[in-house]
């Protein structure tokens, strides 16, 4: 018998391990945080019972209007019977399958794409058939699919679209504003700097409202441009502005060095940016990044003051119908969990590169 | 419903005198013959009047006014009216651009927006005026009462201008409780956060079929502004407003015939000189619009009169359960009276 194994059979005390000693060490470490938890341990009892009560036990879920109001809890049936409307929004009905195979494929397409060792041509061009078949579902018009004008876009596609291409369009835009920004070239210089300031002086709604009200009165006679395609201009236009800021953030915090160093290989300035000064700057600016594509997802819904329907105007709209305008909570709490499931995925994704990153620098 | 109207009007008159292109004489109707269909503007959200039920398809006052236009120029509607959802704030420069060819989006005819915002009303398609709503348990029978009230309103509209002058005329203090939308802001009224509610008597109808107790909540009788709702088209373009306004009138005409979806067949076969060329039976009206000569025929018979419109939309078996009132024929002690087709 070794002493090893004399040491080994005294246990630690009971309160120091498992899940007592969790307890322990995480929640009751002391007086304040001791106090904390139990405050906050009474306010959730106070609360989460009622909640569940509300929602789930006392819950009707695939009723009329009229029957909700019997209930005495949650009128899930608001999202329940309207649930198509909801997130199609006013596309022609028998043929929604169509936004909803477009949006699959989107999902898929970003799932498959989150590593970015897989980022090479062929994924290149793979995006650009699923973007093209994605478009054609859409807009149809060809191999017997009928044509749904952009008018009819609406509910989560249309969410999902505006967000999308606004983010994938506006973050180049953005840097290379931010770039232009830095730039010694005073006409590229003061063009980047007039349109920053110019864009983050008004709200997203003006740009809105401009591309949507103005703009069209300003076309020659019989040029109409796309009502859709106006509103994701304005989007890209002004999240870029934001972008260019955070990304000259960015810029600024790289040591001077750095560029002395670049500078001193013989790089051009091309090279410079894209070898050394960019990867290394827009590393360091990732959750403020990420901050700005969050809220501009979330700004999409702001195109509801110009009438486009994206998912929350179509909940509004719901609401709008008499039989279920009581029921407004409800409906939001399924709309809010939709942004919810899509913004937490890319803060998720975020925190994922962020620790990639960090990883790869560890090893070399 | 006018949310912003002042805001909106300046822009629009800032825009007017940069030099707006108004419509020519029979541009509309050739512009609509050759795309094959009428691009209308409604409201997208108002149940009754312009909406889209589950499956995406239109109905409404609105909806349905747009639809006769589209049955006169083309002899039926399937696939033949093009519907764009439109804010208080873009409805009339979606007009003005071109954007759409009709505007029937429950807009008060005043005459600022007809003489300086490049467009015409038509026939009016629903007589509206502001009211209130108060809980039964109240006790007040009319809007006089209502000295100290706490008032439910949307703010920044002109319903509450209108509210705001009605109190101060009759010497009345009043507390406002303003909440941006129309849902919440019924909820907060049976919530018992405030005593009266106040807006368009259309939508005092539906709100108060919207609550848990409808029969617990009265409209009190007091209707303190006009707001004669009527189709808009551009200004300019007279054959056009032609056509919009007839057909309209058509439906009030054909109500006050008498003649329905349902029986106008029966009646194109009448002697009465009036109603055959009304029924396009005897030939003339068609051609003076530019019009196949059955254009009345076809509206009634797809669309309806406009009882029947009225009924099916906001009328009493629906949720709203609308009175007619103002929007019965004149000789019912409405206000709607066609002028002779001939």
């Amino acid at each position: 018998m070794s002493t090893n194994s004399e040491v080994a059979d005294i246990k630690p005390p009971a309160i120091n391990v498992g899940v007592l000693g969790w307890v322990r060490s995480h929640l009751f470490n002391g007086a304040l945080n001791s106090i904390a938890t139990i405050v906050v341990l009474l306010v959730a009892m106070k609360f989460i019972p009622q909640f569940v009560q509300w929602a789930f036990i006392d819950s009707v879920w695939f009723t009329s209007g009229q029957e909700c109001h019997e209930a005495a809890g949650a009128c899930w049936s608001v999202v329940t019977q309207n649930i198509r409307f909801n997130v199609f929004g006013y596309y022609p009905y028998e043929h929604q399958w169509r936004p909803l195979v477009a949006m699959i494929i989107l999902v898929l397409m970003l799932i498959y794409s989150r590593d970015w060792k897989k980022w090479n041509r062929r994924l290149g061009y793979l995006w650009l058939v699923a973007l093209f078949v994605m478009g054609l579902l859409m807009k149809g018009g060809l191999f017997g699919l009928i044509s749904v004008e952009t008018t009819k876009w609406s509910g989560l596609p249309l969410t999902l679209l505006l967000s999308f291409f606004g983010i994938l369009a506006s973050y180049p835009l953005g840097v290379a504003l931010a770039l232009g920004r830095q730039s010694t070239m005073p006409v590229i210089k003061a063009f980047s700097v007039v349109y920053i300031e110019l864009i983050r002086g008004v709200p997203l709604i003006t740009m809105l409202f401009m591309s949507s009200v103005m703009f069209p009165l300003f076309l020659p006679e019989g040029v109409t441009i796309d009502k859709v395609l106006r509103a994701q201009v304005a989007i890209i236009i002004f999240t870029a502005a934001y972008v260019a800021e955070v990304v000259r953030g960015g810029l600024q915090a790289m040591d001077q060095g750095q560029y002395e160093a670049a500078e001193s290989l013989g790089l051009n300035y091309f090279q410079k940016m894209r070898l050394i000064i960019l990867p290394q700057a827009l590393k360091i600016v990732i959750p403020p990044t990420v901050g700005v594509l969050i809220s501009a997802f979330k700004d999409t819904s702001l195109v509801v003051i110009i009438a486009l329907y994206d998912i929350l105007n179509t909940t509004k709209s719901i609401l709008n119908v008499p039989e279920w305008t009581g029921f407004s909570t409800e409906a939001y709490i399924f709309v809010a969990s939709i942004y919810f499931v899509f913004c937490f995925s890319m803060s998720q994704y975020s925190r994922y590169v962020e620790s990639e990153l960090e990883y790869k620098a560890e090893e070399k | 419903m006018h949310q912003f109207k002042s805001l909106f009007i300046g822009c629009t008159l800032l825009l007017s005198s940069a030099g707006l292109v108004f419509a020519g004489n029979g541009d509309t109707l050739k512009a609509v013959q050759a795309k094959g269909y009428i691009q209308a503007g409604v409201n997208g959200d108002l149940f009754g009047f312009g909406k889209a039920d589950q499956k995406g398809v239109w109905k409404g006052l609105d909806v349905d006014t747009a639809r006769a236009v589209a049955v006169a120029v083309f002899g039926n509607f399937k696939d033949r009216v093009r519907y764009t959802p439109l804010t208080a704030k873009t409805r009339f420069t979606a007009l003005q651009s071109k954007e759409i060819d009709l505007l029937t989006r429950n807009a008060t005819q005043t005459l600022g927006r007809d003489t300086s915002l490049g467009l015409d009303f038509v026939q009016v398609n629903y007589y509206d005026g502001q009211g209130f709503m108060v809980p039964k348990s109240l006790g007040v029978k009319s809007a006089k009462e209502l000295g100290g009230a706490t008032v439910c309103v949307l703010p920044g509209t002109t319903t509450e201008q209108n509210a705001a002058d009605f109190f101060r005329s009759n010497n009345m203090d009043w507390k406002t409780v303003t909440i941006e939308s129309t849902a919440e802001l019924s909820q907060a009224f049976f919530a018992g956060r405030c005593d009266v509610m106040t807006s368009d008597a259309s939508q005092l109808a539906g709100i108060r079929a919207s609550s848990p107790k409808p029969d617990t909540y009265m409209i009190l009788p007091d209707i303190i502004s006009k707001e004669p709702l009527a189709p808009a088209v551009r200004h300019g373009d007279n054959q056009w407003k032609d056509i919009v306004n007839y057909a309209v009138l058509t439906m009030i005409n054909a109500e006050e015939f008498g003649i329905t979806s349902k029986n106008v067949d029966e009646m194109a076969k009448s002697k009465d000189p009036k109603i055959q060329r009304f029924l396009g039976v005897t030939a003339g009206n068609g051609k003076a619009l530019g019009l196949d000569e059955k254009f009345a025929y076809n509206i009634i018979k797809q669309v309806g009169n406009y009882g029947e419109v009225f009924e099916r939309n906001v009328g009493v078996n629906t949720p709203l359960g609308i009175e007619r009132g103002l929007n019965a024929l004149w000789t019912n002690g409405g206000l709607m009276y066609s002028p002779p087709f001939k």
